[in-house]
């Protein structure tokens, strides 16, 4: 053991080491970032998720001008009829009227806007036929911007959801495919959380941060230094891994080596959350921006459900690498040890396992696939501050359900949470989503506490 | 740079009503996590109990706000009880990824569309509490000496929330002075022990839980009242978390510790804000660096900073005892 003074001053120098290589990586790509979010910010458009349909979408672009239009039609049972006679009034963002569009007898309206900028447009609900109503109530205002030479589509969603047994049915498949690929992203972000739980016991809170890294280093080299996607998500997992171990040798190990006691650990952890996430909101900016690629993709039909292209990867991407994650555990030496450790530190300490090697490449491995999982989020939504932090209570909920500290508990806890968020907006509104599957952490642990694939261990 | 006014800035920060809302939630939290041990990570959702509970009675119920002091007491101690009775019997662990994730789901569930009937979805509640300042006693016009110079209306808010902070300190002091404090401490240090002289472990824990979370309602409470406002994103993660450095910076499980954390915290806070915008504003700082809006976030990155630095090189905080924090328990 070192003097306490010694500990302290190599501590440093170790935290030092360790946060300033993630803040050097961020902070010098300060200047680009700044320039990326001025004029050609807003000119990026992405699809609009789940594939929602009720407006526009087919019309052939007009013949120049910027414009916007729409199609208003009235759901009933998920038959689509067209409404006719509605006003839709655009103003300027300053209140000054543009002007009024009426729809036609195909639902259709078409408005000329005088020039590029932001517009409000409203629709006049008293002109409305009877029994149509809009699908989510007094939600008749849109804001929207338009770029030079744009023909803008704009929604009004009419009528109710489908209720219809068929369509709730494939409601139902849809959003299982959608929970499918969550869940298996959950699931890879989450592996290396529940192994340094294992591993460590350190409740690491910076996890989140470890998904919005990747995702970002990802973001720059796609938008910054124009690096198609797929080179460029497989740079930002390798330098995400690197700086994931670089974090274990430079604050982790030095701490471990202190014995710093648990509860403290998760509390520096918080900070270095916390510090973070507003260093990467201080350079990122708060917006969510999109990548350069894949974001406009035609869904495709499979049967009764719509996959994009990007949907399909993403699910089998995941699958490769957590099945390949499964075989290093199972059956490397590496794995073997890893399992060792989770299960008994000291006593896989004590048959000549090297721990804190063993604890450094968890960490390494488990920054990767955070980082990935990081990827294909911003890939499926966008990349932004707090997607990570987001994550964090529903991975902290998957590992919880399926067993702290396990690795395959994890997979299936995260799993099921992710189809759980997503199925579950079947009956409830979508921006509820993670409430319930936060709410069933909680049930969960009322009844099986350990988990799904943990050991039962009595504290009280 | 304007140093005078930097000082008294950061002078009035310290006795702020930030200063009060963070010492309150700090109080409840150390209780908690200083002299029992739990790992309540949630406070930000007792806050969102208390400051939710006025704003509801009286907007959405038409009831009197005194009558949603009331329920904010229930209130604050229903969501302790939904927390606790499940996860205290658990690993230490369990309750903090429970009870982050619950502040959450209370803050998602008040900014939704869905209740935004009830909550105001996220644009909150707001200009609800005159029945507060009606009874104000002081005349129109300012009060007090120096840098603390507040109008009768604030001064009225500030009043009432130390008031509240002197009052929740002194019930803290009696509690850990009494056997039941003594219990708390023990199960910190040792639950087995505990148990094992035939307390009731469990039934301690649920105790402070929610006496701690009682003393975070009046937070949100002063929160809520002090701004006229509710609003949902006020009592996220980031709450708690400043909560936590409030406790931690002031020395855990010592009563004045949250308190003078509290006000410390916002003091330092404040301070570094003043410096950074002057510095930004008089072209010191070079702006590809530091723009004035970063100047805000800048602060919660020292915040970050704080919370990592104290658990490792000053436990005790500033007021603590080295031989009582939670930090050397496992």
């Amino acid at each position: 053991m070192l003097r306490p003074g010694a500990t302290t001053a190599v501590f440093m120098v170790a935290l030092a080491a360790g946060t300033s290589v993630l803040l050097a990586i961020v902070a010098t790509t300060a200047p680009a970032l700044a320039q990326a979010g001025g004029p050609s910010g807003g000119a990026t458009t992405t699809t609009a998720p789940g594939g929602q349909q009720g407006g526009a979408g087919e019309e052939p672009e007009s013949e120049g001008g910027e414009e916007v239009r729409g199609r208003l039609e009235d759901r009933v049972d998920g038959e689509l009829t067209p409404v006719e006679g509605v006003k839709v009034t655009v103003a300027t963002a300053t209140g000054e009227e543009v002007g009024t569009a009426v729809s036609d007898d195909e639902g259709e309206f078409r408005l000329a806007l005088p020039g590029p900028g932001q517009y409000v447009a409203t629709l006049d609900e008293s002109t409305l036929p009877k029994g149509v109503r809009l699908r989510t109530p007094g939600a008749n205002t849109r804001t929207f911007s338009i770029n030079v030479g744009q023909s803008r589509p704009l929604l009004f969603p009419l009528g109710i959801r489908a209720r219809q047994t068929t369509g709730d049915f494939d409601r139902g498949l849809q959003l299982l495919v959608e929970g499918v690929k969550f869940g298996l992203l959950i699931a890879m972000a989450a592996v290396g959380l529940s192994l340094i739980y294992g591993t460590t016991g350190l409740v690491n809170f910076a996890h989140g941060e470890i998904v919005t890294f990747g995702a970002m280093m990802a973001w720059i080299a796609n938008q910054l230094l124009d690096v198609q996607l797929i080179p460029a998500a497989l740079a930002a997992v390798v330098v995400t891994a690197i700086a994931a171990g670089l974090l274990d040798v430079g604050v982790w190990r030095p701490l471990r080596r202190r014995g710093t006691g648990l509860i403290a650990a998760m509390v520096v952890s918080i900070g270095l959350s916390f510090l973070l996430r507003h260093l990467f909101l201080y350079q990122f900016g708060g917006r969510t921006r999109p990548y350069g690629d894949y974001t406009l993709q035609r869904a495709t039909q499979l049967g009764p459900v719509e996959i994009a292209p990007k949907d399909i990867f993403s699910i089998a991407l995941s699958l490769i690498v957590l099945i390949g994650f499964g075989l290093l555990l199972q059956r490397t030496r590496w794995g073997k040890a890893t399992r060792a450790v989770a299960d008994n530190p000291e006593l896989a300490a004590s048959s000549g396992i090297d721990v804190d090697k063993v604890v450094r490449l968890v960490w390494t491995v488990g920054g990767g696939l955070a980082a990935l999982g990081g990827v294909l989020l911003g890939v499926a939504e966008q990349v932004g501050f707090q997607m990570g932090f987001q994550l964090l209570l529903l991975m902290f909920a998957g590992i919880t359900l399926g067993g702290l500290g396990t690795a395959y508990g994890a997979l299936l806890g995260c799993f099921v949470v992710g189809m759980l968020v997503q199925v579950s907006t079947l009956w409830i509104s979508s921006e509820l989503k993670t409430v319930g599957a936060l709410v069933v952490l909680i049930l969960i642990l009322l009844v099986r506490p350990q988990g799904i694939l943990g050991q039962a261990e009595r504290v009280g | 740079m304007d140093w005078g006014l930097i000082v008294s800035e950061t002078l009035r920060a310290a006795v702020g009503q930030e200063a009060i809302v963070f010492a309150l939630a700090a109080i409840g939290l150390n209780l908690h996590f200083g002299y029992t041990g739990l790992l309540n990570f949630g406070q930000a959702g007792f806050l969102a109990m208390g400051a939710y509970s006025t704003g509801i009675c009286v907007e959405y119920l038409q009831w009197s706000l005194w009558a949603g002091v009331g329920v904010g007491i229930v209130a604050a101690i229903v969501l302790a009880l939904i927390l606790g009775l499940p996860t205290l019997r658990l690993r230490a662990d369990y309750l903090a990824i429970v009870t982050i994730a619950a502040a959450e789901i209370i803050r998602l569930i008040a900014r939704s569309v869905t209740f935004g009937h009830i909550t105001g979805g996220s644009s909150g509640i707001n200009g609800y509490a005159d029945a507060f300042y009606e009874l104000n006693p002081l005349g129109d016009g300012t009060y007090g000496f120096g840098p603390w110079r507040f109008d009768d209306n604030r001064l009225w808010v500030l009043m009432v929330g130390w008031g509240l902070v002197g009052l929740s300190s002194l019930v803290v002091l009696l509690l850990v002075r009494s056997p039941w404090g003594r219990v708390i401490k023990a199960i910190r240090e040792d639950e087995d022990a505990a148990r094992s002289l035939g307390k009731n472990v469990y039934a301690y824990k649920v105790q402070s839980l929610v006496v701690g979370g009682v003393i975070g309602a009046f937070g949100g409470m002063v929160f809520a009242i002090g701004n006229q406002s509710v609003q949902a994103d006020n009592y996220g993660t980031a709450t708690t978390f400043l909560a936590l450095t409030a406790v931690i910076l002031g020395g855990t499980a010592r009563v004045p510790g949250p308190v003078g954390g509290a006000m410390i915290l916002w003091g330092l806070i404040s301070f570094t804000e003043n410096i950074l915008r002057q510095a930004s504003a008089e072209g010191l700082l070079p702006t590809a660096i530091i723009s004035g809006t970063q100047v805000g976030i800048v602060r919660f990155m020292l915040v970050g900073l704080a919370l990592m630095a104290l658990p490792i090189f000053r436990p005790q905080g500033i007021f603590g005892n080295r031989r009582e924090i939670t930090f050397e328990t496992r």
